[in-house]
């Protein structure tokens, strides 16, 4: 998979939130073989050092870092933010959250538009976390985004595909975008079965962070990813309604 | 002069934002900083002033999804 012109070989994109402890986070990263982790950006007192302990922790691991825009609700606030982060993290990619509502944190398409205008013009790499409605995603693709993050149910629901129609229509329409499924997975099942729709990519952080293993269940988010993305490409069978039968009729002996 | 840092007030005497951040404890730390809600490069806080009652947040990496 090619994103902003990086190639990478992993599938999977994992957020660094919510682990029991930064030593679990250490492993869940190195058993899912991502090679991006996501990261954020909040207040630090003077007399505090938890960003800087987190930042070197980040370095250690070796990975790409992409900073989120989590928690914005405005237009003014994710970019804001946006350009806090290029500068804290020295990276021009953006995950460009702008949510619209509370309970489901759903995006804010219109804002996330507009944002996404913003930010490609002032040269950041945008990664919007949209809905699978494929008008908005064709104004983000002609805003500059050359990455779609469509979610595949609310942040932390662990609901899985909510939309299968709806997912398949964007992959169909967007041949040669990446796709990235951003949020809502809980199940390695749910990786899978968006990695043999054609999904490039899954991006998740609650599901290996709040599972009771973090690290089996990171590795198993590879192994699903993985699985996922050979079922593709291997061209998988259509359903139908009817049985075929997979043992020959042809030579079958007859008792009657 | 007064200021509201991270949304809690604070009491400052520098008012240059370098100055301010030294002043406020974070002398060589790695953080973003915006007053009044506009991002400022930190390339560009030596030639930006504080006033009273300014906003000024200070931010700094941490985990995220």
């Amino acid at each position: 998979m090619k994103v902003y012109d990086v190639e990478l070989s992993s599938r999977l994109l994992l957020g660094t939130a919510r682990y029991p402890s930064p030593k679990i986070l250490a492993a869940a990263v190195r058993a899912s073989r991502a090679e991006i982790v996501t990261v954020s950006l909040r207040r630090e007192g003077g007399d505090q050092r938890a960003g800087q302990t987190f930042w070197s922790f980040i370095g250690e691991l070796g990975v790409r870092v992409l900073p989120n825009t989590a928690g914005c609700h405005s237009v003014k606030e994710a970019v804001t933010t946006a350009h806090m982060a290029r500068e804290l993290f020295g990276t021009t990619w953006i995950k460009l959250e702008v949510i619209g509502e509370a309970d489901t944190l759903q995006p804010d398409v219109f804002g996330l538009v507009e944002a996404a205008r913003i930010l490609s013009e002032d040269g950041f790499e945008v990664f919007p976390y949209t809905t699978e409605d494929l008008v908005v995603a064709e104004r983000l693709l002609e805003r500059g985004c050359r990455v779609l993050m469509p979610w595949g149910a609310p942040i932390g629901s662990a609901r899985g595909l909510n939309n299968l129609f709806g997912l398949r229509a964007m992959r169909a329409h967007f041949l040669d975008v990446p796709l990235v499924i951003d949020a809502g997975l809980g199940v390695p099942s749910h990786a899978t079965a968006a990695m043999e729709m054609g999904y490039d990519a899954v991006l998740l952080n609650t599901a290996v962070a709040e599972a009771g293993d973090p690290v089996r269940m990171a590795e198993a988010f590879a192994l699903a990813v993985e699985a996922g993305q050979l079922a593709h490409a291997a061209s998988p069978l259509e359903p139908r309604d009817m049985a075929a039968p997979s043992t020959p009729v042809l030579g079958k002996a007859i008792f009657a | 002069m007064r200021i509201l840092l991270n949304g809690a007030e604070r009491q400052l005497t520098a008012s240059r934002l370098d100055e301010a951040l030294d002043a406020l404890g974070y002398k060589g730390a790695v953080v973003a900083t915006a007053v009044n809600g506009r991002f400022v490069p930190a390339l560009r806080r030596a030639n930006t002033q504080l006033y009273d009652g300014d906003s000024l947040e200070v931010l700094a990496p941490m985990q995220g999804g």
